[in-house]
């Protein structure tokens, strides 16, 4: 049993010999098709399915370029951001994507919630569809919580954000606006740079950039980046390059993704100082002059700039931060639109 | 108590060498009275074996049968229950219970427990130090008189390598293995194996060196004291050449597998059909200490059995409520259900070709009886040499069964196995001569 299993991609996207293929193939008729109940992972998501969410996407900033940005396609829905970890621009960014598209809005944090009196994530989960919750927009700090919420649950759930695992919508928006900065993304080279290894953002990006067919570059200090990736051994994950020097990394580089450095990977001993890892992974122009002309740079926020982005950089030409914003907007009523659209 | 007559089955005694295609076994009084080709009933009752393999009855290193303290998790009667449906009439009690079985009272009230409502035979293992705090030892000597077959803080290991060396050193007293949850504190403190795996699931992994490196310290201890140390539940491919090494040097050392390390690999953590949109992904069945390992470490721990580098299968039977399981990943509870599928999952290491069915039921009978010398206190146990306590158990190794978790007789339902199907099952166990649990198709 052990043998026979093959890596756990999704039978679309095994190649006809058996093996693992990253290069999701378009449905029969080319025609594209949504019927996903929930959005927990990219990890599985083929390229029709990406394609359809980012040209909704497009629809969806037209849609917010009104004077005034209210359709009432959602009347009806009710949308429950459920969030265990503090957020700014995700919250607040769901929040107004519901309610753009009519949706009722609910806001819950953990603070302040039955949560805080030991009540478990199926429980709430339970109670919230009990009062009418079509859609459970959940941030959670353990790794599979969201998945947990949806087999539990009858709620259509969206994973705002679990642990390291993954943050999708982060992923869309970042593909959607890189799309929009550099076309086509196949071939194209993007270095993600930084804390890979504690990043659901890296990991949501490194799957739909592989989907997309781009040649992923991941950077950081071995002591950040996550066991075996980038490892002829590892099955069930991306192909990616895994490079320790970043100057080597961004040569020729079509676009740079940096990722936010949490403070306590320095008392956990994964680095020695702020000081040595600014020195060698930080993004500033310096190190941009490799890239190709013009390459933009990236950042899910909240920035520490000074430390893993120059402030130059962070608010320069190249920085793509407010588009990331803007567009995750879009991307999320895409997202809920689509989720909806059938139910 | 009228005779029994076991007969038409394949009667496979390793400890005796005994492989009768065609055998009977007769019993009288709880005790094998006759082991032979074509016996006559005489007036026996005849359990019909045709079919079926005869064995001794299992023995298993490592339960957690969860009393006194955790009852809501399993009791001594469900676990031993558990155990005859699974073909185990001895299990070894590990002391992780509250409280732990650091004292002769603790120990007391567990075989007193066994003696009222186990249904098959409990051998108690005490704990290495008081409180399992890690600190001071517990009174080893008083422990041995009380019934303690082995000393083990298991669930933790005796992380410091001075008290590890005394705790070895003072089980010399009583001649009585320490039994060690091999894992570095410092390199834990995941949730599952470190590889592909966790990167792809954003778990915190628990690298391959947190136990070598603790298996590595233990052998220089046994080696250091000339004691015996058993290694429970190895997991690693690295482990298991450490083990044969020190094998080879003549250290007094023994090792265990559990069933699960004989047939899953991490990959199981993603469960049954991921992506696919069927099953559950992040399967909290599948959170177990030691973690389930890469399939080369799976392949080592077969070829570790096979060739007498480990001596026993263990089931590391650690049964859970269904909330502590039934919540995040990170939060779960650590540990399957072991004691009822152990045969069907080590079935499956024989399935691959790399382990023969003899030395399965070797390593389920007599290998972890001479691993812990539990024979000086009960001769003839794993056995079916006359005179032996009449523990038997038939198996059919072709029959095919859906794990299902109402028809577990442990409380604990926690396995990743739900749903699945095995090959190989207990038809029927004696214990003592009795049968305690017969189960027709």
């Amino acid at each position: 049993m052990v043998r026979s299993r093959p890596a756990a991609l999704p039978e679309s996207a095994q190649a006809p010999n058996g093996a693992a293929s990253l290069e999701a193939p378009q449905p029969d008729g080319g025609a594209a098709v949504w019927q996903r109940r929930h959005v927990l992972d990219l990890d599985d998501f083929r390229v029709d399915e990406i394609e359809i969410i980012l040209e909704t996407a497009k629809a969806m900033k037209e849609v917010l370029a009104r004077e005034v940005a209210r359709v009432p396609t959602l009347r009806g829905t009710t949308i429950v951001t459920l969030f265990y970890e503090a957020s700014t621009r995700t919250r607040a960014s769901f929040e107004l994507a519901g309610k753009v598209l009519g949706a009722d809005v609910i806001n819950l944090t953990a603070a302040g919630s039955s949560i805080e009196k030991g009540e478990s994530l199926i429980d709430t989960v339970r109670t919230l569809r009990a009062i009418g919750a079509h859609v459970l927009v959940l941030r959670h700090p353990m790794s599979g919580a969201p998945y947990l919420a949806a087999a539990e649950g009858d709620a259509q759930v969206v994973n705002a954000g679990d642990g390291w695992h993954a943050h999708p919508t982060q992923g869309l928006l970042d593909l959607y606006t890189l799309r929009a900065a550099i076309g086509p993304l196949a071939g194209k080279r993007i270095v993600i740079v930084g804390d890979v290894a504690h990043s659901r953002v890296a990991r949501s990006d490194i799957w739909g950039l592989s989907r997309l067919g781009a040649d992923v570059v991941v950077c950081g200090p071995p002591t950040l980046l996550p066991a075996e990736l980038g490892s002829e051994h590892a099955a069930g994950l991306p192909p990616v390059a895994v490079e320790t020097d970043l100057d080597r990394a961004v040569e020729d580089a079509d676009a740079v993704m940096t990722l936010r450095l949490q403070q306590e990977r320095m008392t956990a001993g994964l680095l020695p100082s702020l000081r040595e890892y600014s020195r060698l992974y930080q993004v500033n122009e310096e190190r941009m002059a490799r890239a190709r002309p013009g390459a933009p740079v990236l950042h899910p926020g909240p920035m520490n700039e000074g430390v893993e982005i120059s402030a130059a950089v962070a608010h320069g030409a190249r920085s793509l931060v407010e588009e990331q914003v803007t567009n995750g907007v879009a991307v999320r009523m895409a997202v809920l639109y689509l989720l909806r659209r059938d139910q | 108590m009228s005779d029994i007559l076991i007969r038409g089955g394949r009667v496979l005694d390793p400890a005796n060498g005994v492989d009768l295609a065609r055998g009977s076994v007769r019993v009288r009084d709880g005790r094998i009275a006759a082991v032979g080709a074509d016996l006559p009933a005489n007036g026996a009752r005849v359990i019909d074996a045709e079919g079926l393999l005869v064995c001794p009855g299992f023995v298993d290193l490592h339960s957690h049968l969860r009393e006194p303290g955790f009852e809501y998790k399993e009791t001594i009667a469900s676990g031993t229950l558990a155990a005859a449906r699974g073909g185990f009439t001895t299990v070894c009690a590990m002391p992780n219970t509250e409280p732990p079985l650091d004292s002769k009272a603790a120990v007391d009230f567990v075989l007193g427990r066994a003696a009222a409502e186990g249904v098959v035979r409990v051998l108690p293992i005490g704990c290495v130090t008081k409180g399992r705090a890690g600190k001071a030892l517990a009174e080893l000597a008083e422990l041995a008189a009380a019934g303690c077959v082995g000393f083990s803080d298991d669930g933790s290991p005796v992380g410091d390598a001075a008290i590890m060396r005394r705790a070895l050193e003072y089980a010399k007293i009583v001649d009585l293995p320490v039994i060690d949850h091999c894992e570095d504190p410092a390199l834990a403190g995941g949730v599952m194996h470190e590889g592909w795996v966790s990167t792809r699931l954003g778990l915190r992994g628990i690298p391959a060196a947190s136990e070598e490196s603790a298996i590595a310290r233990d052998l220089a201890l046994a080696a250091q004291t000339g004691a015996h140390v058993h290694i429970a539940h190895i997991s690693t491919a690295g482990g298991v050449a450490l083990v044969r090494a020190a094998r080879g040097a003549g250290l007094r050392v023994s090792a265990e597998v559990t069933p699960h390390h004989l047939a899953l690999d991490h990959e199981t953590v993603m469960g049954p059909s991921r992506g696919s949109g069927r099953g559950l992904a992040y399967d909290t069945g599948a959170k177990m200490y030691p973690p389930l390992r890469r399939a080369e470490d799976v392949e080592a721990c077969v070829a570790g059995l096979a060739n007498g580098t480990i001596d026993a299968v263990a089931t590391d039977h650690a049964p859970h409520a269904v909330q502590e399981k039934l919540c995040e990943f990170d939060a779960a509870a650590f540990g399957m259900v072991g004691l009822e599928t152990a045969f069907g999952l080590g079935l499956r290491a024989v399935a691959t070709g790399a382990l023969s069915l003899e030395r399965l039921i070797e390593a389920l009978t007599i290998g972890p009886v001479r691993a812990l010398h539990l024979d000086r206190r009960l001769p003839g146990l794993g056995t079916l040499t006359v005179g032996a306590a009449a523990d038997l158990v038939l198996l059919d190794p072709e029959r095919e069964w859906t794990v299902d978790a109402d028809a577990l007789a442990s409380k604990g339902k926690n396995t990743p196995l739900i749903g699945r199907t095995l090959r190989g099952r207990v038809v029927a166990t004696l214990y003592g001569g009795e049968l305690i649990h017969e189960e027709r198709p």
